[in-house]
């Protein structure tokens, strides 16, 4: 099983639909429509030849400045049986940030997606308990998102252009 | 983003029964000593019998993700250490090593052997902790006062070499931030010639005790179908029958070059996640002979390889010794550029694992080419499988519910980040 074998039966089954492929250090990475994720997924899940079966991570990142695509969702999934890994992402608009869950496929994403939605404020469509997990409920931001500082914007003492502060 | 908050508020639903008194709520944790760590769990128990819990985690979140990407890649070290801090020398190597395959580094064999014998032994004492703390939940605390002796035997090899015990800081980019100096070895010897036989009485007071399996077979099972569904990972996943371990699966640090078995279990309960541990406990004592011969062998074929500590290529991540920063111009100044993080890393997507104490320790990084990552993620074992935790639980025994919490040896740290 390799990257392009992968590739090849992705393409064959979605076409066009899949894009941005990439193989940076080797792990084979693909951009998937968010429509599409649990499709995608789904297909790698039940492939007899795929099998990938078993989820490694999800996680989001956000990119402030892509507009219209500003969250991206990150999934790592593993074939244990051959030993190869792949990534999944999709992006969604900040403002709508609507993906299906996976919860149902993987058990492990349900914490996962709780901890994405808790951090990133991606709404996990179908998930049974999109509630935070490591943030306090009372939280009304999602704070791993670049507008938020890491350092209280108001100190003055932290100013220090020199060493890129 | 108000309206998708509103849902927020109690998420923590108790069955109706709960109110008329049918049941009893037990409020356990977040302190309860037998907790190991700030856990909270609300069960519903008929009588002893667990008919619901709900985990509540998060008490020690400290937002690591979100420090990262402030901090120059060497400040993040510290981070790693406390994920899990039982075994924090494995974080540190696997975030090391995750920057050394951003950077495309390749180490020098002595230098990835050593870091095999540090990480072997962090497994040890992880999985010493866990095991005899089954051993103090079943009821037998002698076995843990004993064996901690030789957890604190670990830590004074780990602060012979770089100076501290449990939060250890250990390593740096390329390499190690010093020789291992004579006296760490004669620890190591010392330490690799008395801990088999503990171990072996340790064996001898549980592994065929009777109370002890009649208290653990049984308890708490999983699965292997539903563990991996759940994602789990390590010493867990193994419990229920899967032989996958990041060390043979994708092997890094030259794990390629050893000789070692992967213990698995069969039904996933808590005696089986016991011996599991034990077995690689064993493992690992094998490995770290067969790493102290590799060593032995390279120092001898090439003398010049004993001052080897780190990969040369590392130079512009890699602090400089002490005495060269004091002495030599082009020391001071790369020690001052690396400590200011004025040294930029590529840019690339990065996702590497290694096999820690509880299973696979990921970290996913996205750097820009600046001086601190763009986004930093750690895939941590322990907070993937907890999340099983009701589903093994719920139908047991309230005792079988608290062996089976330090079975799967969920380390808060790891779990809140």
């Amino acid at each position: 099983m390799t990257n392009e074998i992968i590739k090849q039966r992705l393409t064959d089954k979605f076409g066009d639909s899949l894009t941005e492929w990439e193989e940076q250090y080797g792990l084979l990475t693909f951009r998937a429509p968010a429509e599409m994720n649990l499709k995608a997924m789904q297909f790698l899940f039940d492939d007899e030849e795929l099998r990938f079966r078993f989820m490694t991570d999800l996680t989001a990142v956000h990119y402030p400045n892509r507009k219209g695509e500003e969250l991206c969702v990150v999934y790592h999934l593993h074939n244990l049986n051959d030993n190869v890994r792949l990534r999944l992402k999709v992006y969604v608009p900040v403002e709508k940030p609507d993906v299906y869950t996976a919860s149902q496929l993987f058990s492990a994403a349900n914490w996962m997606e709780r901890e994405t939605y808790d951090f990133f404020g991606v709404n996990f469509v179908g998930h049974p308990n999109l509630v935070r997990i490591l943030n306090v409920d009372e939280m009304d931001y999602f704070p791993m998102r670049k507008e938020y500082e890491m350092e209280d914007p108001t100190r003055r003492d932290k100013d220090d252009e020199m060493f890129g502060r | 983003m108000s309206e998708q908050l509103t849902h927020t508020q109690h998420h923590i639903k108790l069955s109706e029964e709960s109110l008329q008194k049918q049941t009893t709520t037990l409020n356990l944790g977040p302190t309860h000593p037998a907790t190991h760590g700030v856990f909270q769990n609300i069960m519903e128990i008929d009588g002893e019998r667990v008919l619901e819990t709900v985990p509540t985690i998060g008490y020690i979140h400290r937002a690591f993700e979100k420090i990262a990407e402030r901090r120059p890649y060497y400040q993040i070290t510290p981070l790693t250490d406390r994920l899990n801090y039982c075994s924090s020398p494995i974080n540190n190597m696997g975030w090391h090593m995750t920057i050394e395959k951003l950077l495309g580094l390749k180490l020098p064999k002595r230098v990835e052997y050593l870091r095999v014998i540090i990480m072997e032994l962090s497994r040890i004492a992880d999985h010493l902790v866990c095991n005899s703390v089954i051993a103090v939940d079943t009821g037998a605390l002698t076995p843990f006062t004993y064996v901690f002796q030789y957890r604190e035997k670990i830590y004074e090899i780990f602060e012979e070499i770089c100076g501290s015990r449990l939060t250890t800081n250990i390593g740096r980019v390329g390499g190690f931030e010093r020789n291992f100096t004579p006296a760490s070895f004669t620890k190591l010897h010392d330490f690799m010639k008395t801990f088999p036989k503990v171990l072996k009485e340790f064996e001898s007071l549980l592994n065929r005790n009777r109370v002890f399996m009649d208290r653990c077979i049984g308890a708490g099972p999983i699965s292997a179908e539903k563990a991996l569904n759940y994602g789990f990972t390590g010493p867990n996943l193994r419990a229920t029958g899967v032989d996958y371990d990041v060390r043979v699966a994708m092997p890094y640090s030259s794990y390629e070059d050893f000789d070692f078995k992967i213990p698995v279990g069969t039904v996933g309960d808590v005696y089986d996640r016991f011996m599991v541990r034990n077995g690689e406990m064993w493992e690992s004592v094998s490995i770290i002979h067969q790493a102290i011969e590799k060593i032995e062998k390279i120092e001898k074929e090439f003398p010049d390889q004993k001052e080897v500590f780190y990969a040369k290529e590392a130079d512009h991540f890699h602090i400089p010794a002490k005495e060269d920063v004091y002495t030599k111009m082009e020391a001071l100044i790369w020690h001052f550029k690396i400590i200011m993080g004025e040294i930029d890393a590529p840019a690339g997507e990065v996702y590497h694992s290694v096999e820690g104490g509880n299973g696979e320790v990921g970290y996913y990084l996205i750097s820009d080419g600046g001086r601190s990552p763009y986004r930093l993620h750690f895939r941590r074992p322990c907070f993937i499988y907890y999340q099983a935790y009701p589903e093994m639980v719920e139908g047991g025994l309230l005792s079988d519910a608290i062996i089976t919490l330090s079975s799967l040896n969920v380390i808060a740290g790891e779990l809140d980040a």
